[in-house]
């Protein structure tokens, strides 16, 4: 069964709770009691409807402030597939969490308020899913009831949109739906208000989306190992198993198969799933690798096909997304991570951070929180030289601050040197 | 209804999160509670690490309020697959630290249950515990990361929580500190019943239909035990029911149900209006029970 991962955002207040609320109503997944509880709340809250958002909203800071503060996962399903929503705050603020959320996801759903058309969040939003290479992205034109469904306000705010990713030069999809998700227009169905539109409802155009795992199986063998599995005694005291994810590619006994970050070859003389012998092929499989020489292998190393001429560099540019309330400076060493993989790095130089009206890089000594930039880095071991790629997160990491521990940055690999 | 496919991105994700565990930390440890979530985790457990001897230990936090047969269940699992269990029970916290037990109609060891499993984890020194909690199942495990940092009271800071991108999991933590570790994060019930049913995972005989005493208290069903004091109003009767969870018997309420084998309760679950946890007590207490109970160390 597929499993499509959707990431929600918006700025405060644009009603994307709800719209979640709505989607989960329409779709016959809210359980009476759940349903009474919200309407016990709604009730107790002095409003005269039942308030959907509420299904959503879960924390009590959230609950007394009408607004998200941290990522939810809420899961549904159709006959046809799996969806798996994270439901991302739209404050600035909370920008981290809102990464958090789309970075696990393939297809974004941005609410933009039809009285209000675009603003700076709306904007950060496209660039992180610009960032993050999703695959596609749906506007959803929200509270259309408070314009009076006038077609032309929809219109004036799609080619605004259009224009601003334009300018971005993102490869996602891009789909539009005028919607008044308090009323259920444009959800499952378009009725009294905006009959007039002829394209899809949500629904419609989640279900005709192909995920990613179906799409991109393919691509270069790439198995990166988490740790080594040495049994203390039992039946096979000489058992060494590789124990990783095959990223990308395939892997089966007999392949010739190379160490990337040290190049010693070796023969692939077992593939497991817990005893199971199998062929397997990516992404991200779960599997216990076995090889027929004693070699140097660690965790985070990863095994590529022999013939594969992947190379390794410690110069790197990368866009990040800064997500800590200390700010990034040039010279400054972090923690990289991809993966099962760890090395030192060093912030070589920042080239910028993004101008969020145009898109252009403005020159910059600092990142503050919740900012795009894009900068050098020097790492103390080699890093594969994976770019980052729609549907291939090797070339995604993260930076974790040597101090606090934190997760402090998502960076995407663009070049290296 | 048409049983669909257990997807089995679910269980490479779960896999990949057990062997970053073992990897990233020194002490992680299974928090087991003799639920059909903590028994799927066993399960995903041993294919992590085969052919190892599972290399992490089990904890069951006993309030001393089982079902016998989740008791029973449980040994005969440590025996089969040669775990290691710890066992640490309320009653002794109760004890040793003189604290006060609820009294009243609706007495339960639920809070006090974190007491006993906070002071395990500084008496075994675990900087890992994995636990079976699913984001579907209650709003604020909506909200729950991969890894959920807990500071060295316990306690988890829903507004200061780490990013997690990708399937990057940061395990780094100060001393004292400890990370709560949650592998099937993004399954849903059915998604565990699937598993269980493809993988002919066995379960305690609780979470199918069978014959019991229970009676009958705020339109819920109640097993009776000696743990409940039943009031003036209330009688037993004998009734074919099932649990949906297992949890003590003075906080899981079972269900009116037939559903004998696996796949008739997973027909089941699919009909059913009342969401899983609709049959736990302790959810009941408040909008927030389930936040306000995380935020003093209860996974």
């Amino acid at each position: 069964m597929d499993i499509l991962r959707i990431a929600t955002s918006g700025s405060v207040d644009d009603g994307k709770s709800t719209l979640i609320g709505r989607l989960l109503y329409e779709t016959g997944q809210v359980p009476t009691d759940r349903m009474q509880q919200i309407e016990e709340s709604s009730k107790r809250r002095g409003l005269s409807f039942t308030d959907l958002s509420l299904l959503t909203d879960g924390l009590i800071s959230e609950r007394e402030q009408g607004i998200t503060i941290d990522v939810a996962h809420i899961y549904f399903h159709t006959p046809a597939r799996k969806y798996i929503i994270a439901d991302t705050p739209g404050h600035e603020e909370y920008t981290r969490n809102m990464v958090t959320g789309a970075s696990q996801s393939e297809v974004a759903i941005t609410l933009i308020d039809a009285r209000y058309g675009m603003l700076e969040q709306t904007r950060r939003h496209l660039h992180i899913a610009h960032l993050l290479k999703m695959s596609n992205l749906i506007v959803a034109i929200n509270k259309m009831d408070l314009v009076g469904y006038e077609r032309s306000a929809f219109e004036a705010i799609k080619s605004e949109v259009e224009s601003y990713v334009n300018q971005l030069g993102a490869s996602f999809t891009l789909h539009f739906i005028p919607m008044s998700a308090l009323h259920g227009e444009g959800v499952t169905a378009f009725k009294d208000g905006l009959s007039w539109y002829q394209g899809a409802p949500l629904l419609d155009i989640l279900e005709s989306i192909k995920p990613r795992n179906i799409i991109n199986a393919e691509g270069q063998t790439n198995f990166q190992v988490q740790q080594v599995l040495r049994p203390r005694g039992g039946d096979d005291p000489d058992f060494r198993g590789y124990a990783g994810s095959l990223r990308t590619g395939s892997i089966r006994v007999g392949d010739e198969i190379q160490v990337l970050s040290t190049g010693k070859s070796s023969t692939v003389v077992g593939v497991h799933k817990w005893g199971t012998e199998l062929n397997a092929s990516g992404p991200d499989q779960a599997l216990t690798v076995l090889l027929a020489d004693d070699i140097d292998l660690r965790r985070g190393d990863a095994l590529i096909a022999k013939e594969n001429d992947l190379a390794t560099s410690r110069r790197m540019t990368a866009s990040i997304c800064w997500m800590d309330e200390q700010p990034m400076t040039s010279r400054k060493k972090y923690i990289y991570q991809q993966g099962s993989f760890s090395t030192k790095i060093m912030v070589d130089q920042i080239q910028g951070t993004v101008n969020l009206k145009n898109g252009e890089l403005k020159s910059n000594h600092q990142v503050l929180l919740n900012e795009i930039a894009k900068a050098t880095f020097k790492s103390a071991s080699a890093i594969p030289a994976i770019e980052y790629q729609e549907g291939n997160s090797t070339g995604a990491f993260a930076l974790i601050d040597e101090q606090s521990l934190n997760t402090v940055a998502v960076g995407f690999a663009e070049r290296f040197a | 209804m048409k049983i669909s496919d257990f997807p089995r991105s679910l269980e490479n994700e779960a896999i990949y999160i057990f062997r970053e565990t073992l990897a990233q930390f020194e002490r992680p440890v299974l928090l087991f509670s003799g639920g059909k979530d903590s028994i799927t985790l066993v399960h995903l457990m041993l294919r992590a690490f085969h052919p190892l001897v599972p290399p992490i230990p089990l904890l069951h936090i006993d309030t001393g309020h089982n079902f016998p047969e989740a008791l029973r269940f449980r040994d005969e699992l440590v025996e089969k697959y040669q775990l290691t269990l710890h066992v640490r029970k309320v009653e002794d916290t109760i004890r040793e630290k003189g604290l006060q037990e609820e009294t009243g109609k609706y007495a339960s060891r639920n809070a006090l249950q974190a007491v006993t499993l906070l002071d395990a984890i500084e008496e075994f020194k675990f900087d890992a515990c994995i636990g079976g909690a699913r984001r579907d199942e209650e709003k604020a495990r909506a909200k729950e990361r991969i890894f959920s940092v807990r500071n060295d009271f316990g306690e988890w800071d829903s507004r200061r929580q780490r990013p997690e991108v990708f399937d990057i999991l940061n395990g780094r933590i100060h001393p004292g500190e400890n990370v709560r570790v949650f592998p099937i994060s993004n399954w849903t019930e059915l998604d565990v019943w699937n598993y269980i049913r493809e993988e002919g995972i066995a379960l305690p005989s609780l979470y199918f239909a069978h014959e019991r005493e229970v009676f009958y208290r705020d339109g819920l069903i109640w097993p009776v035990s000696d743990f409940i004091r039943l009031s003036q109003d209330e009688s037993p009767e004998r009734k074919v029911v099932r649990f949906r969870t297992v949890g003590d018997m003075t906080c899981t309420a079972a269900v009116d149900s037939q559903a004998a084998t696996i796949d008739l309760v997973m027909e089941e679950i699919a009909a059913a209006e009342i969401s899983e946890r609709g049959a736990r007590i302790d959810d009941k207490r408040s909008e927030a029970a389930m936040e306000l109970r995380k935020q003093n160390g209860y996974f």
